[in-house]
This record gives structure tokens, sequence and C-alpha cells, in this order.
């Protein structure tokens, strides 16, 4: 056998073992499996009861206001379940509505028989003034202990009751 | 005004099953033995080695058997585990076949034995068996879980297998080490299955321990130092390993056993204490036994000086031999079936296989052959996080830690980094207890990733179909 075939060979076996390894590697890296984000497409809220809905036709203008409306000093930056059974939960404010409810596309969803499934939202309105509304819930929403009729500011800090869970706005 | 984009949800991925990814892997884990066992034939006789077409049909076809197994009963079990463990045995096969063609192993086994045996037939032989375990733990185990009940059985079970080789008329005193027990005709090295068996145990006693090893603790010189009591166990694996070591002369596997429990015991408390402890009692037997045991003594002495000894001990011969392959092979090797390892002679094909890869595939090929393990491992401790119960988790880190502490052993040995050790390269070595063993590890751990990456039972119930109930004062 010539010493040319088997210096090919030779090499030729170590690019193919290394090419296994490296074969092995992608796989690896296409099996990394954990969490995934996806955009809720705006068509499946269409249907949702949403009274004053949206009459801001480009998405990222309620954004950039509310955005500047954050900067203000002593605005609240994140939501906190303070009882029931999600106590500890935070979700960051970042001008998106939150919604409340038993509904499992709701950003809080309550495991919590009290709640309705679409059961309350909380908005910031145009100076980012953050509003709680009602949705027309079985059970009501109430902030500190007046039940809610109409969308309300929350002050930082008040309680907001929902069924048996309470959730306030924080810095 | 309320704005409605930005809104996301947060959801699994469920993993999908990859196994045709795993069947793709395999083909070719099955092609690369094929391609270095011509390699051999061509390099050394000139001509395609005629046994080749057997040796390809019998891998590919326990290739075949695990990947049907696995794809009926462990449907989303990791696709790299198999594959990998599939390629490692082939090459294995391949470089004991090139070590029985040398003329000069021949002569050896004919001075010793009378006969010339070869190594490989039975080689595919005990890979077939090992396949044949690997089908069955994955037949009768449709549950990791099952284990957890019988943690204090294993215990025992791992210390029978362990004492075996001291019964007298049973055990048998090889090559200076009493690891094996002779059973009408095949001689069983048990510590090789001791080592699944204990780490059942470790996990077992380590999930329902390890609040009380972690917890409660002192904590002096920025150590958190475990209370006397909660000391017993670390010391009692200790003592026994050691006198593994003193009554079997087996560095190896005492070494694997203490290794295997302070990983676990680490994994487990998450204290970095149990680390240092472990190491400095390891230090501290080895000393006090390589001071004491004359054949510990030996393999020390090579260690230190392979070269100074070299014409007349043969424990130095055999190191120097491997390091002198190691540095004959330089970056790419002198090819398959070209180099001259089995000047090493005794074991050559067995505990120094690794020098022979080292010759003739030079360091790359070396890197390739630990980058496999690596990977094996690191998909065995990527299991472990997977897993959801504690069990599941403790024992794929024992059984990945176990495998990985067995291969630095080996080829530290090999190497002249540690003391040569005497046991086996996991997959490539000769040897039928440890190929046997070492598939009933992989079968394990692909049940456990099986458990552990299928997705979450159905979902529950949608709360929104329920009705609300009303507050009633």
């Amino acid at each position: 056998m010539s010493e040319l075939t088997l210096t090919v060979m030779r090499l030729g076996f170590l690019a193919v073992l290394w090419l296994f390894v490296i074969v092995a590697v992608q796989v690896i890296r296409s099996d990394l499996f954990g969490t995934r984000v996806t955009q809720r497409g705006s068509s499946r809220r269409g249907g949702e009861a949403r009274p004053q809905g949206r009459q801001q036709a480009s998405p990222p203008a309620p954004r950039q206001q509310s955005g500047g409306g954050r900067q203000r000093r002593g605005a609240p930056s994140k939501l906190v379940v303070s009882e029931g059974t999600l106590t500890g939960t935070t979700v960051a404010l970042q001008g998106q509505t939150i919604t409340l409810g038993r509904a499992h596309d709701s950003t809080i969803v309550l495991d919590d028989d009290y709640a309705s499934s679409r059961h309350a939202r909380i908005y910031p309105d145009r100076d980012g003034q953050w509003i709680v509304e009602d949705l027309g819930s079985t059970n009501g929403t109430y902030l500190d202990r007046t039940r809610l009729t109409t969308p309300t500011p929350v002050p930082l800090g008040a309680p907001i009751r929902i069924g048996k869970t309470v959730i306030e706005l924080r810095k | 005004m309320s704005s409605t984009t930005h809104t996301s949800t947060i959801g699994a991925i469920g993993a999908p099953s990859r196994r045709n990814t795993e069947l793709a892997l395999l083909v070719f884990a099955v092609v690369i033995p094929c391609f270095a066992y011509a390699n051999v034939g061509l390099a050394m006789t000139g001509e395609m080695p005629t046994g080749m077409l057997g040796y390809g049909v019998g891998l590919g076809l326990l290739a075949a058997v695990g990947h049907l197994v696995v794809r009926k009963f462990a449907p989303y079990a990791d696709p790299l585990l198999l594959p990998l463990a599939t390629l490692l045995n082939g090459l294995g096969l391949v470089l004991i076949w090139r070590l029985d063609q040398s003329e000069r192993l021949q002569q050896l086994q004919k001075n010793a034995f009378g006969a010339f045996n070869p190594a490989a037939p039975n080689q595919l032989m005990y890979s077939a068996l090992g396949i044949a375990l690997f089908v069955a733990v994955m037949l009768v185990m449709k549950d990791h879980r099952i284990l957890q009940r019988f943690t204090y059985i294993s215990m025992v079970v791992a210390l029978m297998l362990l004492l075996l080789p001291l019964v007298p008329g049973l055990g048998t005193d090889q090559f200076g080490a009493k690891i094996w027990i002779r059973i009408g005709g095949f001689s069983i090295q048990p510590g090789e299955f001791a080592k699944i068996v204990i780490a059942v145990f470790f996990a077992g006693y380590l999930m329902v321990k390890r609040d009380a090893l972690a917890l409660a603790s002192r904590r002096f010189l920025g150590l958190y130092l475990p209370r006397g009591r909660d000391l017993g166990p670390i010391l009692v694996i200790w003592a026994m390993s050691l006198l593994i070591l003193v009554f079997e002369n087996d560095l190896g596997t005492s070494l694997l056993f203490f290794g295997m429990f302070v990983i676990m015991l680490y994994v487990a408390t998450e204290r970095t204490s149990w680390i240092v402890i472990g190491l400095g009692m390891s230090v501290a037997g080895a000393v006090a036994v390589a001071t004491f045991a004359s054949h510990v003594q030996a393999r020390v002495d090579a260690w230190l000086d392979p070269f100074g000894c070299y014409a007349t001990s043969g424990a130095c011969e055999q190191i120097g031999q491997s390091i002198m392959a190691f540095g004959s092979g330089g970056v790419l090797g002198t090819g398959l079936g070209q180099g001259h390892s089995d000047l090493i002679g005794f074991a050559a094909n067995a505990d120094f296989i690794f020098a022979t890869i080292g010759e003739e595939l030079g360091l790359a090929g070396v890197m390739a052959f630990l980058l496999l393990y690596a990977l094996l491992i690191e998909r065995g401790v990527r299991t472990a996080l997977a897993a959801r119960d504690p069990f599941g988790k403790l024992f794929a880190v024992g059984l990945s830690g176990a495998f990985a502490l067995q291969i630095f052993v080996v080829a530290g040995g090999v190497m002249g980094l540690i003391p040569l050790t005497g046991m086996t390269m996991p997959f490539l070595a000769a040897g039928g207890s440890s190929v046997i063993a070492n598939w009933a590890l992989v079968g394990l751990l692909i049940r456990i990733s099986d458990t552990a990456r299928r997705p979450a039972p159905a979902p529950a119930p949608n709360p929104d179909a329920e009705m609300t109930q009303v507050v009633r004062p």
C-alpha cells in the first residue's frame, strides 16, 4: 500500500473522528431546551371585553407616551402580589397592559375560585398614571376598601383586592 | 389609553424526541469504526481485512438493536448517549483487533499461556452481552425511581460484590490484584458492577440525609464543618475503600468509590467543605497505603521515575513504553496499524489501550477520544440537571461522576500524570465486565434522561371552564 494512500487515510480518519465530535456538539446546541417567549398576536385579543379598545392605530405610540411618563420620579416600576396563592410574584411595569383573571392567557393567572376569567386590568394612561379597571367581574375588584365601578388611578402601595388575592404597585 | 403590544407568553418548549438524529449519528458511529478497520488492514497487510464485514455487520446489528429498543421504550431519551457509546465500543473493537494482529503480542501470549487467543472476537461477544443487559435495563426498568426502594439492599449487594474476590476458592489473584472472581471458566470483575450498585445506595441515602449534612454545620476558617455524627457515613466509606485497597491491592476501585461518594455528597449538599475534606482524606489514605503496601509502592516508584527503574521492573517498563508511545505519536500520529504500541506487552489492549491511540492517532486522536468521553459525561450531567426528582439527579450525577473519574484515573495513569491504578478505559479496553457494566450504566442514564425529557403529562383542566364562585357575605 502506497505511503500516500496511508497518509491520506490517517488524516482522513482523524478528520472523520473530529467531524463526529463536531456533529455531536451541534446536536447538543440544537438540543438546548428551556422556555420560549412568543409574541401574542393582537388578533387574539380582539374579541375581549375592552370597552374603549384601541383607537391607537400604531402600536409603538402608546409605549412612547407611557415611556415618557415612566421617567417621572416616584412612578411605580413593578406590580407585586402580596396576598393569595401567588404571593411574591412580581411583574415589571413597562407600559404594557396587565390583565388579571383565571383565564390562562392573563398576564397574571389567578388560581382563585373567587376570581373571574377576565377579572380586571391595569394599564397606564396617557400621562403614565396607572389605572385599574374592573372588567365586569362576578365578585368585583376592590381598591383599598371601595369596590370599583369606573377605571380608577392606583396610588403607590394601595392594595387592589381580587378574591383572595391582593396586589399593589411598588417602586 | 391602553397599549396592547409587548404582551408575550412564556411557555416550555417541548423537547422533541430526537430519535432520527440518534439514528443518523448511530450510522455515523458505525461507519467510523469500519473506516478504522479498513485503515488498519491496509496499513498492516496491504489489503482489505477479511473479517471486516463480520465486525461491521456485528456492530451495526448491536447498534440497530439498541436504537430500536430506545425508540420503543425510551422515546424521549438523550440522542447522544447511544451513538457515543457505540462509537467508543466500535473503535475499541478495532484497536483490540489491531493489537491482536501484532506478532509480538501473539508470541508473548504463547509463551505465557501456551496458545494465542485473539481478544477481539471475545470483546464482540461481550459487547453483545452488554447490549443485552442494556436492553434488559430498558425493558425491566420503566422508571428509575424503582431503584430508590433498594437503597440499603444495594449497599449490602455492593459490599458483597466488592468482597467476593476475597472469598477463598472463588477469587483469583491475577496480575497482582485480587479483583477477579472465576466462575465456570469466565473471570468476572465484580467491582465494575459494584460501581453502579453503590451509586444507587449513595443516591438513595443522600437524598434522605442531605439536609442534615448540608445545614447542621459549624463555620470554621471559612469552611462549613459538618457535625461529628454526620461525618459517620463518609468515614465509613473512606475506611471501606481503604480496606479494599489494602486487601485487594486495587487502588483504582477504592479511588473510584471514594471519589464518587465525595462528588455526590458535594452535589447533594452544595458544601465545598466536603470536597476539601474528601481530598484531604484521600491524600492521607493514599500516602498511608503507599508507605505500607509494597504493591502500591512499586506503582508510585514507576510513576515518579519510570526510566530510572526501566530495566529492572516490569511496571516501570510498561509505563516507560506507554510514555514513549505517546511521545512518538506526535500531533497527528503514525497512522492506525503503523505504531509500535505493542511494545508495552502485557495489558496493551486493556489498561494501556489509550497508549495505542496516543501513538497511532496522535494528540489529535487523543483529544478527540477525550472529547467523546467528555460529551458522554456532559450528557449524563445534563440529564441530572433536567431530572425532576432528587434521586434521579443524584443517581445520574453519581454515574457520570464515576465514569469521569474512571477515565481520569486510567488516562492519567497511562500518561504518567498519576500513579497507574489498573482500571479499564470504559468501552475501549478489552475486558468483559467493564464493557457489560458500562453498557448497563449507559442504559440507566438513557432511562433517566427519557424520564427527565418526557413532556409533562396532560395539562390541568382549563380554569376558564370552571364557574367563578360567588362571595356570599
